[in-house]
């Protein structure tokens, strides 16, 4: 993306981050007061550049929104109806999975997403996932403290790895 | 405006304690707007007792005083005009019409006015409007007696009953001037003045009535019947004030200094405008202590607001994060708590307006009748407008309070969740 992050002001830094990177928290991901499908274009309200390629894809933002939801296995309408309070962990996960893959960020920051949710489901979303990311061509970072997981990914490091390189750098 | 529709999704969740801060600002709003139409209104009537008349003539005294007591039926001279100073005034060659006002008598708590007929054709109030009868026609006979609308009204009189008239203003049952009744002969249509308060009689009669009296008592030993006092000669002595119309307005301040400067009495002229404005100052204290408490009630109103908004930020920190996430600046994180603040100012605002005009619907004839203040449903007026605007202004103002606060928590929390 060629933006030396350091040199951006506080402003340019909320429009890149808009633009470029989708986030998916730990849990209670989602806007309490908005539909399922309100929540997966959120993004869209704040990035022009998301929005355009949200349309570039879709029809029109509900159809992309649905469209996305439709390949997490979120796509019965009778769930695009209900209070997204009401949804289960793992269905939230998986709208909040959505949302931050609308508009085909170029990264996805993923903290512990699935530490919430059960081996099996675990498994199956991170698929889903890694599916989505392939077909809008997106890096997924994905923070986990679920060793078991490290085979699914390419490249992993080690937090505690970093941590102990910038204690030695801070020490002469 | 996607922020607007976020605020306005956002309210909606949380209805219940959005419609109680509405509901707050929505009354504080009727009784900000609901004061100041009923004191517009309140001083348009005011000031609409008397029109027309271009000097007031009475003993001596404050301008206030005179007003009170001529127009008002409040209080009583300290002294009279002697009947060949009327004349003189009457005969003054700028003068146009004069009508005399006898006041010292009452009927049932309603002050009697002994005047002539001029003062049904002279008589003007609001702007412009003459004195209507509703029922009968104006005094001719030395006992008829034409009643104002809320007298007939209040004691039940119609045409052709008879009154009694009670000497002086206090209703004693030992003062009465019962050898000499009047007969109803005429009911004025409502005017909302204090002539609806006023019983008219011709002067002669208040004449007639107090031959055989003397000092505020019967004369002991003297008896003239009703009868009898038709044959004596009653031209008055005396009376009380007299409203002056000219023929022309610019004479205003000659005939005055005439009047103040007259030899014989020592008199008095004002002008009804003048002292009318002098006496709305004394009520206006109180009635702009009364619009500075409604003022001060929509203040509280907002609190609530500013209350409601700031005890929620606490429990959408995570919300904030979440719209932080996906690309929510922290000027949207302000812009949403204050299009809250807006929609609850306006809707608060919208509502009350609502209230009031409902109040006034329902309210209105009671109003009329009760007080004799027409009160009208037309649009907002001007000042109206600019106390509503200042509502919004404030409302905005308090809500930048929570929105700033919000805006400081999404800069210190930036993505990171708290639960």
């Amino acid at each position: 993306m060629d933006q030396a992050l350091e040199r951006l002001g506080s402003v340019q830094r909320d429009h890149f981050r808009a633009d470029h990177i989708g986030y998916i928290f730990q849990m209670f991901n989602l806007i309490p007061y908005l539909s399922v499908v309100d929540n997966v274009v959120l993004p869209c309200r704040f990035s022009a550049r998301r929005r355009a390629k949200a349309l570039a894809r879709g029809n029109d933002l509900i159809t992309e929104a649905r469209r996305l939801l439709y390949h997490l296995d979120m796509d019965h309408p009778a769930l695009h109806q209900r209070a997204v309070t009401t949804l289960s962990v793992g269905q939230q996960q998986r709208v909040a999975a959505a949302r931050a893959l609308m508009g085909s960020p170029e990264l996805l920051i993923a903290d512990e997403p699935t530490s919430s949710l059960d081996a099996d489901r675990r498994e199956s979303f991170i698929r889903l996932l890694f599916d989505e990311c392939r077909e809008v061509g997106a890096t997924l970072i994905f923070v986990s403290h679920d060793a078991s997981l490290e085979h699914l990914f390419d490249r992993t490091v080690d937090l505690a790895a970093i941590n102990g390189s910038g204690q030695g750098a801070a020490e002469p | 405006m996607a922020i607007l529709s976020l605020a306005w999704l956002s309210l909606r969740n949380r209805r219940f304690t959005a419609a109680l801060t509405v509901i707050s600002i929505a009354l504080s709003v009727t009784l900000l707007i609901g004061v100041e139409r009923l004191r517009t209104e309140a001083r348009a009537s005011f000031a609409n007792t008397i029109s027309g008349t271009d000097l007031i003539v009475g003993a001596r005294g404050g301008a206030v005083q005179l007003l009170l007591y001529s127009v008002f039926r409040i209080g009583n001279a300290t002294n009279n005009i002697s009947w060949q100073s009327y004349r003189d005034i009457a005969a003054h060659p700028k003068v146009a019409w004069t009508i005399p006002l006898s006041l010292g008598d009452s009927h049932r708590g309603f002050r009697v006015l002994g005047t002539t007929g001029d003062y049904f054709r002279h008589y003007r109030y609001a702007r412009d409007r003459g004195l209507e009868l509703a029922q009968g026609k104006p005094f001719e006979d030395l006992y008829d007696a034409v009643l104002g609308a809320e007298v007939a009204e209040t004691l039940g009189y119609s045409l052709g009953d008879q009154i009694i008239v009670a000497h002086g203003t206090g209703d004693v049952g030992f003062a009465r001037h019962e050898d000499k009744p009047f007969r109803v002969v005429g009911i004025l249509a409502r005017t909302g003045t204090p002539v609806d308060r006023t019983v008219h009689v011709s002067l002669e009669a208040i004449e007639a009535i107090h031959v055989d009296w003397r000092s505020g008592a019967p004369i002991p030993g003297l008896s003239v019947s009703a009868e009898q006092a038709r044959q004596m000669d009653l031209t008055p002595k005396a009376i009380t004030a007299a409203l002056v119309g000219l023929k022309s307005r610019i004479a205003t301040f000659q005939v005055q200094r005439f009047i103040n400067d007259y030899p014989e009495e020592p008199l008095s002229a004002i002008l009804p405008g003048v002292a009318l404005s002098e006496l709305w100052g004394l009520v206006g204290v109180a009635e702009n202590a009364l619009l500075l408490v409604s003022a001060f009630v929509v203040v509280v109103g907002l609190f609530g607001m500013l209350t409601a908004l700031l005890t929620s930020l606490e429990e959408r920190r995570r919300e904030m994060a979440i719209l932080r996430s996906v690309g929510a600046r922290p000027a949207h994180v302000f812009a949403l708590i204050m299009g809250e603040a807006g929609f609850l100012t306006l809707l608060g605002i919208a509502l009350g307006l609502g209230i009031l005009y409902l109040l006034l619907l329902i309210s209105q004839p009671l109003i009329q009748t009760r007080y004799g203040i027409f009160i009208s449903l037309g649009g907002l007026s001007g000042y109206e407008l600019i106390l509503l605007g200042a509502v919004v202004l404030a409302g905005f103002l308090v809500g930048s309070v929570p929105a700033y606060r919000a805006y400081r928590l999404s800069l210190a929390d930036g993505l990171s969740i708290r639960i």
